[in-house]
């Protein structure tokens, strides 16, 4: 017994990993960017759009607005898509027709994002450039590609929300006459409302975190968007680019880029955790 | 003019059909685009010579073996942590304040963005802890990538075994640690496995976090503290600067098929677990 509790203590040393290293993360990237962020005033750097290193001046409000673009764009297309593939795969499709669908999901989520941002480039950004005009590597290219990497994101959360209905509902609503599709949308829809909303948020923590896809894209110019088919620059793009060659407060000045994501990100998680605990919580009433 | 719901329905879900049927239709088309290119570029001499020129010519050998070493060493970290705290939250202790914290860790480190962990592994495994831009540094920091995929799969798998086998185990004498490593673990291996082929998946995928830490050193790693460029940064570098756009499609092949047969073994592999201790 004495051997076990010493086993066990061992293991919660072991367990406190994954939290110790967020720590770390968050300690070293704070250290290296947050100090730069003071010098430069957190105004200067949030709200220029100035960005010109070797003088010296760090403002990533294009940098923020691209990957704001960016990442609405990747949630409207990963919306849609998402949900009509939940809604097929848990209400309409055979069974056996949706068990052989979630690994071809899953094999999407597996292929490599350079992969995802090079098919981009050599197809889809000549398309745009032949049929709707600008350079092609634009917002709307990187809203596409990324759409897609995060629809198995959102389609697994959502299906789990769906499937979390209590068949009751559905089956009492069929028996007050509706049809599947009403089910769907005045029921199913309703009660996997706060399910579906954190799959969203989630699959935009990860559109916004995305790197390499989007910086063979998206054109990576230093200004805000006025349209879709304007190039941007994101903030993850900004620290690939530039972190081969930088150093002293430039290389400061991207920990810093760095540490406006790691914000972002947080409030995204924090938001969707947020959203599925009041689910939890209120279907236990 | 009012549309009969059956019509509404109808119509809807043919939508919905058309958006999964252009899904598939989009995944086919990247793997058969990618394989059509690059396949025929994809010989004997390829796979096992260095390249030469910048990768204009010869082949990816380093950064065959500059994969498996990072890959592989980053499982290997992450495997005995990753399984260590889902046998700790499933079997040694009570929900309470501390599972939650280390929940929320996993959780919290999920979401992290794979250009943090370079930026993370840059600063702390290269420059603080002297590692430098290394097989090392590359590899340390994707096992920190991936420990909440391996924790939360082998938790799954964990909890997925029946009660009874572990009450059976300890009505025969076992102690705590007997069941685990005897029962439990030896039942859910094909659920952990799962988790861990998927991490090397994501391993070998990951371009960004690698970049920061692994570099892009071209020749063939000689010790685990040597730069060593990966398949996935190599395509990345090949097809951006436009070396080379035969090796890249031949380079991009070889990581699609990789990714393919991992993710047909993961599949397998919890067809296997479900099996076993769905009986």
């Amino acid at each position: 017994m004495k051997r076990d509790r010493l086993i066990g203590a061992m293991l919660l040393v072991v367990a406190l990993s994954a939290i110790s290293g967020l720590a770390l993360i968050t300690v070293f990237i704070f250290r290296e960017g947050v100090p730069i962020i003071l010098r430069v005033g957190a105004g200067q750097f949030f709200l220029s759009t100035d960005w010109e290193p070797s003088l010296g001046h760090f403002g990533i409000l294009s940098m923020l607005g691209g990957s704001l673009a960016v990442t609405l764009g990747a949630a409207v297309i990963g919306v849609v898509f998402s949900l009509g593939l939940a809604i097929v795969l848990t209400q309409f499709a055979p069974p056996g027709l949706a068990a052989a669908l979630k690994p071809a999901i899953e094999l999407l989520a597996g292929i490599p994002s350079v992969v995802y941002g090079f098919v981009g480039v050599v197809t889809l950004v000549p398309l745009i450039r032949h049929f709707l005009g600008g350079p092609g590597l634009s917002v709307l290219a990187a809203s596409i590609v990324l759409g897609i990497m995060i629809l198995p994101t959102i389609t697994s959360v959502a299906i789990d929300a769906l499937q979390a209905v209590p068949r009751s509902y559905a089956e009492g609503s069929v028996a007050l006459g509706a049809t599947r599709w009403q089910t769907v949308t005045m029921v199913l829809l309703r009660a996997a409302r706060s399910g579906i909303v954190a799959a969203v948020i989630l699959g935009m923590g990860r559109a916004i975190g995305e790197t390499m896809a989007v910086i063979m894209v998206a054109g990576n110019a230093l200004a805000l968007p006025h349209s879709p088919l304007d190039p941007v620059r994101t903030l993850t793009s900004n620290i690939a680019l530039e972190m081969g060659y930088a150093s002293g407060d430039h290389r400061q000045a991207l920990f810093a880029t760095g540490v406006t994501l790691f914000v972002i990100i947080t409030m995204l998680n924090t938001a969707a955790l947020a959203v599925s605990r009041r689910r939890a919580g209120r279907r236990r009433v | 003019m009012r549309v009969s719901p059956a019509t509404t329905q109808r119509v809807a879900v043919g939508f919905m059909w058309a958006l999964a049927a252009m899904t598939f239709a989009v995944l086919v088309f990247i793997l058969a685009f990618i394989l059509a290119h690059g396949l025929p570029h994809v010989t004997w001499t390829f796979l096992t010579e260095s390249p030469s020129s910048m990768g204009r010519e010869g082949g990816i050998f380093p950064m065959i073996l500059g994969t498996l070493l990072v890959a592989g060493l980053a499982v290997l970290v992450a495997a005995p942590i990753g399984v260590a705290t889902a046998v700790y939250l499933t079997e040694y202790t009570r929900e309470g304040r501390l599972t939650a914290v280390i929940r929320f860790g996993a959780d919290c480190l999920a979401g992290v963005p794979s250009i943090i962990f370079g930026l993370f592994g840059f600063v702390f495994f290269a420059i603080t802890l002297r590692m430098g831009l290394s097989v090392l540094s590359g590899s340390l920091t994707l096992a920190l990538m991936v420990l909440p995929t391996i924790i939360r799969t082998s938790e799954e798998a964990i909890r997925a075994v029946p009660y009874a086998y572990r009450e059976v185990s300890f009505g025969l004498g076992s102690t705590r640690w007997q069941t685990v490593i005897h029962v439990v673990l030896r039942s859910a291996v094909p659920g952990i496995s799962t988790g861990i082929v998927l991490s090397l998946g994501r391993s070998i995928s990951e371009t960004a976090a690698v970049m920061l830490t692994a570099g892009s050193a071209l020749r063939l790693p000689r010790s685990l503290f040597d730069s060593s460029r990966t398949l996935a940064l190599h395509f990345y570098i090949l097809a951006r600067e436009g070396i080379s756009m035969p090796n890249a499609y031949a380079t991009a092949s070889v990581l699609i098929i990789a990714i393919l047969v991992l993710n047909l073994l993961s599949y397998w592999l919890m067809r296997r677990f479900v099996a076993k201790v769905g009986r």
